[in-house]
C-alpha cells in the first residue's frame, strides 16, 4: 500500500498548474475584450474616446479618473507576470532539449505538438513587448484617445512593437485558450475526439477573427496618427461630452 | 486489380546496431514491388529473405495485439503490422521508435522501461485484504467494467511516448502509457488506493502536472484509447487534492 498516512503531501504542483491554467485564461479572456474595446476606433474616434472615458469612470463617477485604468494595467500586470512566472516552468530549460523538441516536432509533422512551439516563441516575445505595453498603460493612463492613442503609434514610433505585440498575444491566447480546453476536458462531451475538432476549427476562428480586428485597428490609429503628425500632443475634444469634459 | 500497374515501394530504413563495433547509424533503401493488401510486416519480411538477412525488427502476433512492431514511419510513431503500404507514399522512411533502448535497427527494448514504470506507478490492485479465492467476486456494474477494460487495452507498444515533446525532453515523465494506467486503477472500486495515493504517485512535474497536452499521445496510440479524455479526468483529481 501506497498510503502513507504520516506523509504530508506537496500540494505545490497542483497548484502550479492550476495558477497557469487560471491566469492563462483571465489574460486570454481579457484580451480578446481588450481587442473589441480598442476596435471602437473602428467606428470612429467619438466611439473610442466614448470607450476611453467609459474606463475612466466618466459615466459612473461624473468625472474622468485615468488612473482607474492604471488600477486596471497594475491588476493585468501582476497576472501577466505570475503566468510568466508559473509557465516558464514548460519551457525547454537547455539547449539539448530545444534541440530534441525540434527535431522531434520537424520529424513528427503534428499539429498541436508545432503550435506548442509557437506559445513558446509568442510566450518569451510577450516578456517584452508586453511588458513595454503595460508600463506605458500604467505610467501614462491619461494619454490612451483617439490622437493620444494614434500619436503614440505614430508619432511616438509604438506602431511596430504593437504589431508583434498584436501576432504575438492573438497566436498565444488562441492556441492556448484551446489547448485549456483540452486540458480540462471542457466542452469535451461524448465524443472527445469530435469535439476536439471543433475546438479546433474555434482555435482558427478566434486567431483569424482577433488579428484581422487587431490589424484593422492598428492601421486606423496610423492612419490617424499620420494625419495628426503636425498637432502631436493635442487632444481629441468630444464632440458630445464639449463643455462637459475635463482638458487633458 | 490486373490493369492497375503494381507500384514500387522505396523502403528507406535507418540501420545501426550500438553492439556491433565501428557501426554507425545509416540509411539503407530497397525497392520492394507492392502486393496488394501489403502491410510494413509483409515488407520488412520481404526485405529479410530477400535483400538483408540482418536486418532487425520485432515481430510476435503480427495482428496489432503484442505492440511490439512499433516504430517510427515517416516520423510518426504506428505499429508496423497495422500500416498498409496502400495508404502510405511510395517512399517510405522507417527509423526505430526514440526514447527507448535500441537494440538494433527497427528493434527496440521497451521492456525494461515498461517494466520500470510499471513498478514505480504500483500498476496493480492495491486490495486492502488477502482475497479469498472461494468467495464470489464483489459485483461491478458493466457500464464501470467495461470502462476499465477499455483502458486495459493498452499494450504499451511505446507509441505514445514516442509521439510524446514533454517525454523526449524530460525523461522522468510518465507519459500517456502512464497516466493512462494510472486512471484504470483509479477507475477500479477493487483497488483501495485513495486519490491522495495517486497524487504521491502522479501528482507533480513527471506526472499529470508535466503533460503539456501536445496530445501527440492520442493522435498515434494504435489502440485508440482514450488518451486525451483520461489525462484530462486525472488531472482535474489531482488538482482537487492541492486545494
Amino acid at each position: 500500500m501506497n498510503a502513507k498516512n504520516n506523509h504530508k503531501i506537496n500540494k505545490v504542483p497542483a497548484r502550479l498548474d492550476f495558477i497557469q491554467s487560471a491566469t492563462g485564461l483571465i489574460l486570454a479572456l481579457f484580451i480578446w475584450a481588450h481587442m473589441f474595446f480598442e476596435s471602437s476606433i473602428l467606428f470612429g474616434k467619438e466611439s473610442m474616446y466614448a470607450m476611453t472615458v467609459f474606463f475612466e469612470g466618466y459615466y459612473f463617477l461624473g468625472e474622468r479618473y485615468p488612473f482607474l485604468i492604471a488600477v486596471l494595467g497594475f491588476f493585468i500586470f501582476a497576472v501577466f507576470i505570475l503566468h510568466a512566472l508559473v509557465a516558464i516552468r514548460k519551457f525547454p530549460s537547455n539547449y539539448r532539449q530545444y534541440r530534441i523538441f525540434r527535431n522531434h516536432m520537424k520529424s513528427f509533422r503534428h499539429t498541436d505538438t508545432s503550435t506548442w512551439f509557437i506559445q513558446i516563441v509568442t510566450g518569451f516575445v510577450m516578456f517584452f513587448l508586453g511588458s513595454v505595453h503595460l508600463y506605458i498603460v500604467m505610467s501614462q493612463p491619461g494619454d490612451i484617445g483617439p490622437y493620444a492613442s494614434s500619436d503614440r503609434m505614430v508619432s511616438e514610433w509604438m506602431w511596430p512593437l504593437f504589431l508583434l505585440l498584436l501576432i504575438a498575444v492573438i497566436l498565444h491566447a488562441g492556441i492556448g485558450s484551446y489547448r485549456l480546453c483540452l486540458k480540462w476536458g471542457w466542452f469535451e462531451g461524448k465524443n472527445a475526439k469530435k469535439s476536439r475538432q471543433i475546438l479546433k476549427k474555434f482555435q482558427y476562428g478566434f486567431i483569424a477573427f482577433f488579428m484581422t480586428l487587431g490589424l484593422l485597428s492598428i492601421a486606423t490609429y496610423m492612419k490617424i496618427g499620420f494625419e495628426h503628425q503636425g498637432h502631436v500632443g493635442e487632444r481629441y475634444h468630444s464632440v458630445e461630452h464639449a463643455g462637459k469634459q475635463v482638458q487633458k | 486489380m490486373e490493369n492497375k500497374k503494381a507500384r514500387l515501394l522505396k523502403i528507406s530504413i535507418l540501420k545501426y546496431d550500438p553492439h556491433v563495433k565501428g557501426d554507425k547509424p545509416h540509411i539503407e533503401t530497397f525497392e520492394i514491388e507492392e502486393a496488394p493488401g501489403m502491410t510494413l510486416f509483409i515488407v520488412l519480411n520481404d526485405i529479410r529473405e530477400h535483400y538483408d538477412a540482418s536486418l532487425k525488427f520485432d515481430f510476435v502476433c503480427r495482428a496489432g495485439i503484442c505492440g511490439s512492431c512499433a516504430m517510427l514511419i515517416n516520423g510518426r510513431p504506428g505499429l508496423a503490422c497495422r500500416t498498409l503500404t496502400a495508404k502510405l507514399d511510395p517512399e517510405i522512411m522507417l527509423a526505430p521508435l526514440p526514447f527507448f533502448e535500441l537494440i538494433g535497427d527497427l528493434s527496440i527494448y521497451t521492456g525494461r522501461w515498461m517494466r520500470g514504470l510499471n513498478e514505480r506507478l504500483e500498476t496493480w490492485i492495491h486490495a486492502q485484504e488477502e482475497i479469498d479465492v472461494h468467495k464470489l467476486e464483489e459485483r461491478m456494474e458493466p457500464e464501470l467494467a467495461e470502462e476499465i477494460y477499455e483502458l486495459d487495452r493498452c499494450v504499451e507498444c511505446g507509441c505514445c511516448v514516442a509521439g510524446c515533446g514533454t517525454i523526449q525532453m524530460r525523461e522522468n515523465f510518465v507519459g500517456a502509457v502512464g497516466m493512462n494506467k494510472i486512471a484504470r486503477y483509479q477507475l477500479d472500486p477493487r483497488d483501495k488506493r485513495s486519490n491522495k495515493d495517486y497524487y504521491e504517485l502522479v501528482g507533480d512535474e513527471d506526472g499529470v502536472f508535466g503533460c503539456m497536452t501536445l496530445l501527440g499521445c492520442e493522435d498515434v496510440c494504435p489502440k485508440d484509447l482514450p488518451l486525451q479524455s483520461k489525462i484530462a479526468y486525472l488531472r482535474r483529481k489531482m488538482v482537487e487534492i492541492g486545494k
